[in-house]
C-alpha cells in the first residue's frame, strides 16, 4: 500500500487519497470473486447429485452426518423437505430438500435452483463448470501468491507483526464498538483482517484444493496416505463442503465490513485503487489517540 | 491520483452492484446453453488428465483390509437389464454366455464363463467412487484385462478398448458402452471381474462379468459386459464421445 499523500485540509481533519491496491491485486481480486461464485454454484450442483455427507472412507447411507431429503406427507402426498444434521431433523421446505423449481413448482432438490449452476439439475455441466473454474481459480491464486511475495505485499501488508498480536484485543473492541480507524491506521489492515485474509489464503484455499483432489480416484493412488489422515474419501468430501461454507461465511463478513467501512470508498479502492483516508485534526487526536 | 471521482464512474459502480446479483444466475444458465461455452469449459478435462497422470504414473489404487468392506455394494445405473439377449442369458444361468474379444487384434477370442473363472485371477479390495459423490468398498476378483489383450495380441496403431454391454440404460434401443485407452487397459488393477465379495457378481452389480477400472469413477466401469473391442478411434460409435455418459456431456477422462 504505497501512499501518495494529497492533503486536503478541512475542519474535520485532513483527507488524503492514497493508492491502496495496485492493479494486479485488483484484477486478481475480481477474477477470484467470479471463480468463487462459479465454484460454489457448480459445487452445490454436484452436491445435489447425492445430497448427503459422511465421515470415513465409504458412505454409511443410513447414518449421514448431514443430508437433505424430500419426504411425502401421509395424507395429502404433499412434498416437504427435511434436513438432517446427525440425529437432528429439521423441516426446511422451500430451501433444502424440497424447493420451487424454475417453473414455480415444489420439487425434490438438495440446494434450490437459484443457488446452483446450472439452475436445473445437470451434474455433467456442473462438473464442467467446477473443474474449469477450479483451474482458473488455482492459477489466479498461484499468481496472487507469486505477486504478493515479489511485491512484498505479503511481508509488508499481511504478515502479522508482534504489534498486531498485541493489538488483537483492542481491534476486537473497536469492531464491537463500530469505531472506525483513521489516519495511518485506516490505511493498513487491522490484525483481525490480516488473520482472516491469511486464514483464507493459507488454510482454507489449500484445504479446499487438497480435499477436492482427494475425491479423485486417480489422485488417490498418490494421496492415499493423506486421505487416510483426513479420515477417508467421504471425510474429504465433507471437509470440502465445510471449507466451501467457511468461504461463503468469509465472503458475507467481508461484504458486511465493506458496507460498514464505507462501501463507495472501499469499492473504489478495489476498482481504481484509490482510497480516501481521513487524518484527524489536532484537536481530535487526544480522544482518538492510540495507546 | 488526486482527481475527484468522476460521476460516470460512480454510476457504473452502483449499476454493477445492482446488476451483479440478478444477472449472474440467469447469465450462468444462458452460458450453459451455449455450445461454444460448454466446449470451452471442456478445456479442463485434458488438463486434469495430463496433470493427474503425470503426478500418479502407474501407481496402484488403494486396497483396503477385509474389515472395511461395505455391508452392501450399492448398485447404480442399470440394476436389472431387460434386453431380450440378456434375459435369455440370465434364464440359462449364463451357461451360454461368451465374452467376445474383437477389433484390432491378431487373434479374435471368445471365452465362456468357466474359461474366465479358470484363468489366473487377481483379487483386490477397492473403493468404488460414484460420480454422484458416494463411495462403497468391495472385494473383486477377475482376470486382468492386460492378460486377455496379450493373448489376442493387439495390432500396432490400436489406441482404445471399447466395452460393449447388454443393458439399454438410455431406453432407446441402444446399448451401454464405454472406452478407455491402452494405458488404463494394461493397468494391473484393470480387471474383467467375475466375483464380488467372494460370490459371483450379482445381477445388480453387472453379472456375469463387469469391468473394474479402479482409477476411474463408476460410470467408466461398465457392467453386463458383452464384447471387448480394440479400436483406433471411438468416433464412429453411437454419439462419438466414447461412452454412454460421455455422449451426455460427462468427461471421457473420468478420473476425478
Amino acid at each position: 500500500m504505497s501512499s501518495e499523500p494529497m492533503p486536503q485540509s478541512s475542519a474535520a481533519g485532513a483527507w488524503r487519497t492514497i493508492l491502496r491496491h495496485r492493479w494486479p491485486l485488483r484484477w486478481m481480486h475480481w477474477i477470484n470473486l467470479f471463480c468463487m461464485l462459479a465454484l460454489v454454484g457448480s459445487g452445490l450442483q454436484i452436491f445435489n447429485a447425492h445430497p448427503a455427507l459422511y465421515w470415513g472412507e465409504d458412505s454409511h447411507f443410513a447414518t449421514p452426518l448431514f443430508a437433505t431429503q424430500a419426504m411425502q406427507r401421509g395424507g395429502s402426498g404433499e412434498l416437504y423437505g427435511v434436513t438432517r444434521i446427525g440425529a437432528v431433523r429439521i423441516e426446511t421446505t422451500g430451501v433444502l430438500g424440497v424447493s420451487e423449481n424454475q417453473q414455480g413448482k415444489l420439487s425434490a432438490k438438495g440446494f434450490p435452483d437459484w443457488s446452483t449452476i446450472p439452475g436445473s439439475r445437470n451434474l455433467a455441466l456442473g462438473r464442467r463448470w467446477h473443474f474449469f473454474f477450479a483451474w482458473l481459480w488455482a492459477i489466479n491464486g498461484a499468481c496472487y501468491l507469486a505477486w504478493s511475495l515479489a511485491s512484498r505485499h505479503l511481508s509488508r501488508d499481511l504478515a502479522m507483526r508482534r504489534r498486531d498480536w498485541r493489538e488483537i484485543p483492542r481491534s476486537i473492541a473497536d469492531h464491537l464498538r463500530f469505531r472506525h480507524p483513521a489516519g495511518d491506521e485506516a490505511a493498513r489492515y487491522n490484525p483481525l483482517q490480516k488473520l482472516a485474509y491469511l486464514g483464507v489464503v493459507f488454510v482454507l484455499a489449500p484445504v479446499a484444493i487438497l480435499t477436492g483432489l482427494s475425491m479423485s480416484p486417480q489422485m488417490d493412488t498418490l494421496l492415499g496416505g493423506l486421505v487416510d489422515l483426513i479420515g477417508g474419501r467421504q471425510a474429504a468430501r465433507t471437509i470440502h463442503f465445510v471449507a466451501m461454507s467457511l468461504f461463503v461465511l468469509f465472503a458475507l463478513v467481508h461484504v458486511l465490513m465493506v458496507f460498514y467501512a464505507g462501501p463507495i470508498n472501499e469499492m473504489r479502492s478495489m476498482i481504481t485503487g484509490r482510497f480516501r483516508v481521513r487524518y484527524p485534526a489536532p484537536s481530535e487526536t487526544k480522544e482518538n489517540g492510540h495507546e | 491520483m488526486n482527481e475527484p471521482m468522476r460521476p460516470s464512474r460512480r454510476r457504473l459502480l452502483r449499476g454493477a452492484l445492482a446488476g451483479a446479483g440478478v444477472g449472474l444466475l440467469s447469465g450462468c444458465d444462458a452460458l450453459s446453453r451455449m455450445p461454444g461455452f460448454i466446449d470451452a469449459l471442456e478445456l479442463a478435462e485434458p488438463l486434469n488428465q495430463r496433470l493427474q497422470r503425470l503426478l500418479t504414473g502407474d501407481r496402484l489404487a488403494r486396497e483396503f483390509p477385509a474389515s472395511m468392506i461395505s455391508p452392501v455394494f450399492r448398485p447404480n445405473g442399470s440394476t436389472d437389464p431387460q434386453t431380450p439377449e440378456y434375459l435369455a442369458l440370465k434364464a440359462s444361468g449364463f451357461g451360454d454366455y461368451r465374452l467376445l474379444l474383437r477389433g484390432r487384434v491378431e487373434k479374435p477370442l471368445e471365452f465362456s464363463l468357466e474359461a474366465i473363472r479358470a484363468m489366473p485371477s487377481r483379487t483386490q479390495i477397492t473403493r468404488h467412487d460414484c460420480v454422484e459423490g458416494w463411495s462403497v468398498i468391495g472385494k473383486w476378483a477377475g482376470v486382468p484385462l492386460g492378460a486377455l489383450l496379450e493373448m489376442a495380441r493387439v495390432k500396432p496403431g490400436a489406441r482404445y478398448v471399447v466395452f460393449h454391454c447388454f443393458d439399454d440404460y438410455g431406453k432407446d434401443g441402444s446399448r451401454y458402452y464405454e472406452s478407455i485407452d491402452l494405458l488404463d487397459a494394461y493397468h494391473p488393477q484393470t480387471l474383467v471381474a467375475h466375483s464380488l465379495n467372494d460370490a459371483p457378481v450379482p445381477v445388480a452389480n453387472g453379472a456375469p462379468l463387469r469391468m473394474r477400472i479402479e482409477r476411474k469413477l463408476g460410470y467408466k466401469q461398465p457392467k453386463y459386459l458383452r464384447m471387448i473391442e480394440v479400436v483406433d478411434s471411438y468416433a464412429h460409435l453411437q454419439g462419438g464421445k466414447g461412452g454412454f455418459w460421455e455422449d451426455r456431456d460427462y468427461d471421457w477422462y473420468g478420473g476425478i
